[in-house]
């Protein structure tokens, strides 16, 4: 049985037909690369994209989510935090350049302009993001406490919707 | 051996504790990228196509086999070039966050100990790094790109373009590989009944063979219909957020943190400049009244003056620049058909013109055009723009605008126009 080639390689021929196939591809597109002075450059951008994606940004926003769940009270305060963060984060990560105002030189020249608005305007986004968030937060802890007084409990003990207490509870 | 000596954390299947990850929200995401990736990839490859590789002008020039057949770009419809790279770009930064939150639903499977367990593992392993170091590698290139910060240090263009073919290998393997897992994990449950499931009803998928799933899974703190909505909530702002630097007119303050989102003026000629006379090294005695035009090609050659070119007859068109760079602008260009000033040098059936420009270096201070190109009605060397004379930032004394070309192509600060013969 061991003998047998499919089972010492791991799976069937096509796996290995696309897999080899994929490497036949790569490998190619690296030889015609291969003469240019900057391959080393290229390559070290390659794998330092997933480096840095896999053993930086991953770990970085998996400990912040952490450290969100333990200051906020609630799980819906800590959702309504998360995605303001999300979304300026995310803002961040692909408008860096122009927020940071890197590579000005080459900039100017190509727009004639310089990169002056743009880290003001992603902190009013980044505002805008937190005041609506925050915003939708505190109207539905004011209908969460009104739905509570009119049952005449704290909300928890809030009869179900859509069963016969909840309409004899509002009616 | 291996197996006896797992290392800390990560490693261990205890650590991964939403009960989110499984294999059904692995696979929307998939598919989402499934038929959107193509997408960005054919657009790209167009890219490539029309920057005209037969004559040696498409970066990089020798690809081998890497590229699409090869074919004249279209002059017609003139918006073509904005469409496919306005897509490219809009496309590709508004599946950042899918890609990202793709990447975190199967992050667990970086962590596996053993590293492989059979041959087959550890070459599937290795096409999944050509895979995701190559989308990662084209979303960072790209990005930095579009907001001209060459920090990387080289070709984004030749960069970009193998790296593009490196993703491809891992991309279209490893959808040979997972397609039937995908499917079956797609019917495992129904979107429709997964978009109605509150948070305190989310539970987690069943254990799977992949171990996507936490075997410790923490109470659900979002339903998979709000992390669905996280992703599709960030991919809606990315494109508000972008699409209008390549819709232009009024829609172009929204593009707020690109480039190409920002108002100049309200003049004939404050509209988006694509490098500066200053930056081109384009000097006033260069373009003063003693500039000429050389037509060559023709029995001998023919010069004329900015007055004598303004004499010609003449032609306007409503024609669209659009960049690699995504983004593009509408303007009234009048000038010279290219096709009169070829009957002009005494060449009547032009197989292709090479255009030079004033510009000293650079890689784009010249351009050579296709006969459609050439030949189209609505091809001009622009001498105004918007009812004025062009400004020494878009081309004074003469541009070449033409339908559908890519920006860098409409060679500005022209010197000369040759018309070659089949």
């Amino acid at each position: 049985m061991a003998g047998r080639p499919h089972l010492r390689y791991g799976a069937g021929p096509w796996h290995l037909a696309a897999v080899l196939g994929a490497l036949a591809l790569a490998g190619y597109a690296v030889f015609l690369v291969s003469d240019a002075p900057a391959l080393p450059r290229i390559a070290l951008w390659f794998a330092g994209a997933v480096v840095l994606h896999d053993l930086l940004l991953f770990p970085l926003y998996t400990v912040a989510d952490r450290a969100l769940g333990r200051v906020s009270a609630s799980v819906s305060l800590r959702n309504h935090l998360r995605v303001p963060v999300l979304a300026s984060g995310l803002l961040l990560l692909l408008f860096l350049p122009g927020i940071a105002e890197h590579g000005s030189g080459t900039y100017l020249a190509a727009t004639g302009q310089t990169q002056e608005p743009f880290a003001e305007r992603w902190l009013l986004l980044t505002a805008g993001f937190f005041a609506a968030s925050g915003l939708v937060f505190a109207v539905r802890v004011l209908k969460r406490r009104a739905r509570a007084r009119r049952s005449g409990g704290p909300a928890r003990s809030r009869p179900r919707p859509g069963r016969g207490a909840a309409r004899g509870g509002s009616g | 051996m291996l197996g006896m000596m797992r290392p800390p954390n990560p490693f261990r299947p205890g650590t991964w504790r939403s009960p989110l990850r499984g294999p059904w929200l692995t696979s929307v995401l998939a598919v989402v990228l499934l038929v959107t990736l193509p997408i960005v990839t054919i657009t790209g490859l167009l890219s490539y196509s029309a920057y005209g590789p037969q004559f040696g002008q498409a970066i990089p020039a020798d690809v081998g086999w890497l590229r699409l057949p090869p074919f004249d770009w279209p002059t017609d419809p003139a918006w073509l070039y904005r469409l496919t790279q306005g897509l490219h770009v809009i496309l590709g930064l508004m599946l950042v966050p899918v890609v990202l939150a793709k990447l975190w639903s199967v992050l667990p499977k970086l962590f596996t100990w053993p590293p492989f367990r059979s041959p087959a593992q550890a070459l599937e392993r290795f096409t999944l790094l050509l895979l995701v170091g190559g989308v990662l590698f084209e979303i960072v290139t790209g990005v930095l790109n579009i907001q001209y910060d060459y920090v990387f240090g080289f070709s984004f263009y030749t960069a970009h373009y193998y790296g593009a073919w490196v993703f491809l290998a891992g991309f279209v393997s490893h959808v040979a590989l997972k397609l039937p897992r995908m499917t079956r994990a797609l019917r495992s449950r129904s979107l429709r009944a997964e978009l109605r499931t509150s948070r305190a009803e989310t539970r987690p998928e069943p254990a799977d063979p992949d171990g996507l799933v936490s075997p410790d899974p923490e109470p659900a703190t979002l339903s998979r219909r709000g992390a669905l909505g996280i992703v599709a909530g960030g991919t809606l702002l990315v494109g508000t957020l972008t699409v209008g630097q390549t819709i232009g007119g009024a829609a172009r303050h929204t593009a707020l943190l690109l480039p190409r989102g920002r108002d100049l003026g309200t003049g004939p000629n404050d509209f988006q400049v694509n490098r500066t006379a200053a930056a081109a090294g384009i000097e006033a005695t260069q373009v003063g009244p003693e500039w000429t035009l050389e037509l060559l090609g023709g029995p001998e050659p023919v010069r004329l003056s900015r007055a004598g070119l303004a004499a010609l007859p003449g032609h306007a068109a409503t024609l669209p620049i659009a960049c690699v760079e995504g983004w593009s602008t509408t303007q009234h260009w009048a000038g010279v058909r290219l096709r009169d000033l070829a009957e002009l040098a005494g060449v009547h059936d032009p197989a292709s013109a090479h255009v030079r420009s004033l510009q000293r270096g650079g890689a784009f201070n010249q351009a050579t055009l296709q006969a459609n190109q050439v030949l189209h009605a609505d091809s001009l060397l622009a001498l105004r723009v918007n009812g004025a004379d062009l400004s020494l930032d878009h081309g004074f004394p003469a541009r070449v605008i033409v339908p559908a070309l890519p920006g860098v192509h409409n060679t500005k600060w022209v010197r000369s126009i040759e018309f070659r013969r089949a």
